[in-house]
């Protein structure tokens, strides 16, 4: 008897599993998928870059004895005072409300241990994290929530916040079972509705008005704070451009891997572009301004290690801003948790739905039994170690390029392991002399 | 005490009345030639009394605390914005987005308010004696806006707790804006509001009352028509 042909089972590149599991869902429940967190999919990013490191053409700084200044001044524009950070990556906005008391205030016990700032977010400043972040960044956000003035004057810097990475051209939900009685008298709000953060500031539109708003800023921080604009990967060269005609300080730009606290995956995944696609555009508009340098550049969205540091700074940024990351180093997916994990239906490495507020690490909760889980007291150690690793880690790499200074790296210093990166970066593709879309080439 | 803004600048008035001496005595101030200019009079934090001689530009009495600003002219967009206490009171019409996010405190407004009055307000008291554009009280949390005019289109759109009182017409409310009842605690709010404005020509009886339906306060996806 002639024996069966029987082929592989295959299954379709476009109909994958995550895809079908998506489709399934939709039709299951009739709603779209939000979750936490920035783009999961497999991006161009750093990891698509290598430095060349020194050789006969360029030496070498040695290793653990010869000095590589982290410190970097941002604010440096019109600010009275600016913010001096001893090293290049500080704290992004993550709110309270989404993150609870304990887990903002291990934010600024480990960045200020560092030596840098964090960030308060949309639901304002807590005492917990103004009492331990020596250097603290003050967002004003479209929804206001927990907007003050005096909270305002005591901010070390002002954050005016018209994108995310995440989420370009969207607003925010902070979903009712997060929304405690503090949360709520914070924001404004009932208890336990569902809270929407606006799209659009709601005094202001465009760069003319942002120029008045950020000129009533400073009248009423009597110039003393920088301002700092922070912008999504959408049109990098365009909106950096402008934030720098609306009167910024600093330019704040969150690529599409920058995290949120909740949003849509849709969003998530389909709107803005990757990091590394930003840098050199926002670049160019700072050096056709002539304001590179003078204007800061803090690159957001994806740093995950120093190589990520010294990366983007090679690529023209001043500082890189981390959250997710951060989060990660507070203990944020912890394997220990994967029990609990898993009775959520995900896997450690894998929790995004911190908006359903049930943690089991008890960073982004606002349960108090989920919270007690959480020592903001270790979380802040942890937190400032990591941030000592990054900087290590940045300055082993620069100098080796031979760099006294990590804002000395260059895009020189970089090639390109596929054709994407090479162009995005405008680094040579690794063996050759060819950069992608580069008209002399 | 003057100040003319014509000769001062602006930084050095806004300084001069955001750190008032105190041992000086001196509570009420006048400003001249105003120009238009923004930001006038922002982040004020003192019990005091400002009047400004002509029309103001964006953001006059942004985020204020105590200060009485009087405003004899028209103002700019966002007026008071995000203020948290005191009384800015307009003689004119005033711009776009006024009172926006704005905590606490009173704003009366002689004439009318352009688009978006009230957006966001959270906790403050608006009386516009005239009438108000489209999405006034856009979103808003908390607070009462009273028009003893008319609205136009979408008023009230995705309100939360705050409160709106209407004398005129109303072209369209907002998604989960409903008329309501208006029970004894609207009735001394009104009043309350009217006293303060000096408005004698009207009472309770001529307003209706409009706040949230709460319909859409949990994301529910049988209401995605509504958004």
């Amino acid at each position: 008897m002639k024996k069966k042909q029987i082929t592989s089972p295959r299954i379709s590149w476009t109909f994958d599993e995550y895809t079908n599991s998506e489709i399934r869902r939709a039709a299951e429940t009739g709603i779209y998928d939000i979750r936490g967190g920035g783009s999961k999919r497999k991006l161009p990013h750093f990891d698509d870059l290598l430095f060349l490191g020194a050789s006969m053409s360029r030496y070498p700084l040695e290793g653990y004895r010869e000095k590589c200044n982290t410190k970097v001044s941002l604010g440096t524009r019109y600010a009275k005072n600016p913010l001096n950070l001893d090293i290049p990556i500080t704290i992004a906005g993550m709110s309270f409300g989404a993150l609870s008391g304990p887990a903002k205030e291990a934010l600024g016990r480990g960045a200020s241990k560092a030596g840098t700032s964090t960030t308060t977010g949309d639901g304002g400043m807590t005492k917990e994290e103004r009492s331990q972040s020596k250097m603290l960044v003050y967002q004003l956000l479209p929804s206001r929530y927990g907007m003050n003035p005096d909270d305002l004057r005591k901010a070390d810097a002002i954050e005016v916040v018209i994108g995310q990475g995440a989420k370009p051209g969207g607003g925010g939900m902070l979903l009712g079972q997060k929304i405690s009685d503090r949360v709520a008298e914070m924001r404004t709000l009932p208890k336990g509705i569902d809270q929407r953060s606006a799209c659009r500031h709601p005094d202001w539109t465009g760069p003319d008005d942002l120029a008045i708003k950020i000129m009533e800023l400073r009248e009423i921080t009597e110039w003393k704070v920088p301002i700092f604009v922070k912008i999504a990967g959408a049109r990098p060269y365009y909106d950096t451009a402008l934030a720098v005609k609306a009167g910024a300080d600093v330019v704040v730009l969150d690529g599409m891997q920058g995290g949120t606290a909740a949003t849509q995956e849709v969003f998530i995944e389909n709107v803005g572009q990757p990091t590394l696609a930003c840098i050199r555009p926002a670049v160019d508009a700072l050096q056709d301004l002539n304001m590179h340098r003078e204007v800061q550049l803090i690159i957001s969205g994806g740093i995950r290690n120093g190589a990520d540091v010294a990366k983007a700074m090679a690529l023209g940024a001043d500082a890189v801003s981390i959250g997710s990351a951060a989060m990660i180093a507070l203990g944020d997916n912890d394997p220990k948790w994967e029990k609990e994990y898993n009775k959520l239906g995900t896997t450690a490495g894998a929790y995004d739905d911190w908006h359903e507020g049930k943690d089991p690490a008890g960073i982004s909760t606002q349960d108090p039994k989920l919270m007690k889980r959480f020592d903001p007291i270790k979380g802040g150690k942890r937190l400032s170690n990591y941030l000592k690793v990054m900087t290590l880690e940045s300055q082993t790499i620069a100098r080796a390029c031979g760099k006294n200074d990590l804002h000395n790296l260059e895009p020189e210093d970089l090639c390109a392991l596929t054709v994407e990166a090479a162009a995005m970066a405008r680094v040579p593709l690794a063996g050759t002399d060819w950069i992608p879309g580069n008209k002399s080439s | 005490m003057n100040f003319d803004l014509q000769k001062n600048s602006l930084r050095e008035t806004n300084s001069f009345l955001q750190n008032i001496d105190y041992n000086r005595n001196k509570r009420e101030f006048l400003i001249k030639n105003p120009k238009g200019l923004h930001a006038i009079c922002a982040g004020l934090k003192n019990n005091i009394s400002v009047t400004i001689k002509g029309h103001t530009g964006y953001y006059c009495g942004g985020m204020n605390q105590k200060a009485k600003i009087t405003i004899e002219g028209n103002a700019g967009t966002g007026l008071a914005e995000n203020m948290m206490s005191g009384l800015i009171h307009v003689k004119g019409n005033v711009s776009q987005s006024a009172g926006a996010t704005a905590h606490g405190g009173t704003i009366i407004v002689e004439g009318d308010a352009s688009s978006r009055c009230g957006i966001s307000m959270k906790g403050v008291d608006i009386i516009i004696k005239g009438s108000v554009g489209h999405m006034s009280a856009f979103m808003a949390q908390s607070g009462s806006l009273l028009i003893c005019g008319d609205a136009d289109e979408a008023l009230g759109d995705s309100i939360y707790e705050a409160n709106i009182y209407v004398a005129g017409k109303v072209v369209s409310l907002g998604a989960d804006c409903i008329e309501k009842k208006l029970t004894t605690f609207h009735i001394k709010k009104i009043n309350e509001l009217l006293k303060k404005a000096n408005i004698k020509s009207l009472d309770y009886k001529n307003f209706r009352r409009y706040g949230s339906a709460r319909k859409l306060y949990n994301f529910k996806i049988d209401n995605a028509s509504s958004y």
